[in-house]
């Protein structure tokens, strides 16, 4: 599970003052369940994504991770953790088989565990003609794949995802796509942020509208509809953008 | 899991930088084949044509003489010379390198030598040319055995012995072994060489290993592990560590082969005189010792300016300068007069090299030695903590 309690995040910048990228933002993400941060571009979601898998540390608030809080336990928060992001690139100069027991044996795996998940992963994922190849020579497919062997190694409850599908074809997105539905399949808690409406309509049980750092409206896809009496939720997020000050 | 997670960390960092071109160019191809390379081919270069200098005859003026007929048909006789007919112009001539000298006669030379008056020679060159030089030497040489030649002959016309002249004899004596007079020479080049192959070759990785991973977009995907930051830098900066020395032992073996195979081919071009160079092997281990502290000490500074830089390319600009700054007091060693003192041990790389020197010599100052590995151990901790504590801040690790 994922609790977050006023988490606040500000940054301090010589030209621009304090800018508060994450204000008060509380949510609370259950197991099994997909929650969805909505926002356009600096809108907050990386910051708090990374707050939520210890990256950055919060100025004020508080959140627990799979049960452990991420000011006092980071280690055992990203434990526990799977976070893919366009920004979490991978080692060009590894076979893509080298990248996934790296992060396996990171994450503290003996190698009689790790082996036998490493195959699993790979011939789920479809991976084995590829094992052997440097990820620098793989394609953006693949490699997306490779990316997600790596957050799945160690069998993480909760898994953080920023933007998974930037910059990726239509084909390696709708991957991407079922891959986090086979996550909350399998009872993991899943946090998801895009900008695109439509993958957000396609697979979030909870909808959070985040805005200059705030979580200006939250719900399920049909409370805020219903909440605003529209559709359509590119009209519900304009509104909700438009009217706030 | 502290000790199995940096050796983790450890094993992937160095097998992806030796995955990497640039790191075999920097770590292996430049010390081990470029540098010894172009030093044996330098030097083999310059007694080349050092030797083939000698041999040519040079071009020389002679000014005056016309009335000295025995000196200039010793002067001829030398056939060391190629003559030029007089001109005023010789020192245009002579800037201009289309003669290598010119020896000015006076009057009435050989008449007033005769007469036992005394006559003034002058020998026209272009100093610091080296041709013009030896053409100089050659008449210089020619006047003073001519002299000698004179001088002899008055002694013996009036019955006086040759000693007259030499009352006694001073002759020098080293009482330095053989080892130390060789320590004491490479003393004053292998610790500058070890330093700088230390800091040239913790260059590439530390810059990789921090401001490569972030503008790569991979710091982030490893900064996601349960990995404690510490470790995850211990980790780096012991790969850095392992290169920097790498590169030096390996510029040393090969630096320090192709000085042997200089000194075979310089003997046999000296007329078998050997150079002095002969490397005592404890010396040269504990100089190595010596250098342990300021590997890391270098490779904790750098991985802190690379972790500090947004871009390879911005950790380059603050690392170029960082290198002169450590080359001046490096090559401050070898100046003369320059020796370990207490307050000289406490300056960073200067300790190092100073001591270095004196290690090489064979002269072992324990106490100052003491002073200049304690202080380097200090600096080199506080390198690393210093890259350790960058490591932990967040506005310096997702700095853009």
């Amino acid at each position: 599970m994922i609790e977050a309690r006023q988490l606040t995040k500000i940054f301090r910048d010589k030209k621009r003052g304090e800018i508060r990228a994450v204000d008060n933002v509380s949510l609370r993400c259950q197991p099994g369940q997909i929650f969805g941060l909505l926002g356009g571009n600096g809108a907050g979601k990386t910051t708090c994504l990374r707050l939520l898998a210890t990256l950055l540390q919060p100025t004020s608030g508080a959140a627990t991770v799979a049960g452990y809080e991420v000011l006092t336990q980071p280690e055992k928060v990203r434990a526990n953790i799977g976070f893919l992001s366009a920004g979490t690139a991978l080692y060009g100069r590894l076979t893509a088989r080298e990248l996934v027991e790296y992060f396996g044996r990171l994450h503290g795996l003996p190698d009689v565990v790790l082996r036998p998940r490493l195959e699993s992963l790979f011939a789920a994922l479809d991976m084995n003609e590829f094992r052997d190849g440097r990820c620098d020579k793989l394609s953006t497919g693949v490699k997306q794949k490779v990316s997600i062997a790596r957050t799945l190694i160690h069998d993480p409850a909760v898994m953080i995802f920023d933007e998974p599908t930037r910059g990726l074809d239509v084909l390696a997105a709708r991957a991407v796509m079922a891959f986090i539905r086979e996550c909350r399949g399998r009872g993991k808690t899943v946090i998801f942020s895009t900008h695109v409406m439509s993958e957000m309509e396609k697979l979030c049980d909870t909808i959070a509208i985040l805005h200059r750092g705030r979580i200006l409206a939250e719900g399920s896809l049909e409370q805020l509809r219903e909440r605003f009496a529209c559709r359509d939720l590119e009209d519900i997020f304009v509104r909700i953008v438009e009217e706030t000050p | 899991m502290s000790r199995r997670a940096i050796a983790i960390v450890y094993r992937k960092e160095l097998l992806d930088l030796l995955r990497d071109r640039r790191t075999i160019v920097s770590m292996i191809v430049v010390p081990v084949i470029v540098m010894p390379l172009l030093m044996t081919g330098l030097v083999l270069a310059s007694l080349k044509l050092g030797g083939k200098m000698r041999q040519e005859i040079p071009a020389v003026m002679v000014l005056g003489g016309e009335d000295s007929p025995e000196t200039m048909a010793a002067l001829r006789a030398l056939n060391a010379f190629s003559f030029v007919p007089p001109s005023r112009d010789f020192t245009n001539l002579i800037s201009d390198k289309n003669i290598n000298a010119a020896v000015g006669i006076p009057t009435n030379f050989d008449a007033a030598v005769r007469a036992g008056e005394s006559a003034s020679v002058t020998i026209y060159t272009y100093e610091g040319d080296f041709k013009s030089t030896l053409a100089a030497q050659s008449l210089d040489q020619f006047f003073q055995s001519m002299r000698e030649r004179i001088v002899a002959g008055r002694l013996a016309e009036r019955h006086l012995p040759e000693k007259l002249l030499a009352p006694f004899e001073v002759r020098k004596a080293n009482v330095v072994p053989p080892k130390r007079v060789s320590g004491n020479l490479i003393g004053m080049i292998l610790p500058y060489v070890v330093i700088m192959m230390c800091m040239t070759g913790a260059i590439y990785p530390s810059i990789d290993l921090t401001a490569g991973e972030k503008e790569r977009g991979t710091m982030e995907t490893l900064l996601c592990s349960p990995v404690a930051r510490t470790h995850l830098v211990l980790g780096k900066g012991l790969v850095v560590l392992t290169v920097s020395l790498a590169t030096a032992c390996l510029s040393l073996f090969s630096n320090g082969a192709a000085v042997m195979l200089l000194k075979r081919l310089a003997g046999n071009a000296t007329g078998g005189n050997p150079l002095p160079l002969t490397i005592d092997p404890a010396s040269l281990l504990a100089v190595l010792v010596m250098m342990l502290p300021l590997a890391i000490f270098f490779s904790g500074a750098m991985l802190a300016v690379g972790l500090y830089s947004r871009s390879p390319k911005e950790a380059n600009s603050y690392l170029q300068p960082m290198l002169i700054c450590a080359v001046v007091p490096a090559a401050v060693a070898a100046l003369p007069g320059v020796e370990l003192n207490y307050p000289l041990a406490l300056v960073p790389v200067l300790n190092v090299s100073l001591a270095g020197r004196e290690i090489m010599s064979g002269l072992f100052h324990w106490n100052c030695i003491a002073v200049v590995f304690g202080s380097m151990c200090l600096y080199a901790a506080a390198t690393v903590a210093l890259a350790v504590a960058l490591f932990k801040r967040e506005d310096v690790l997702f700095r853009t």
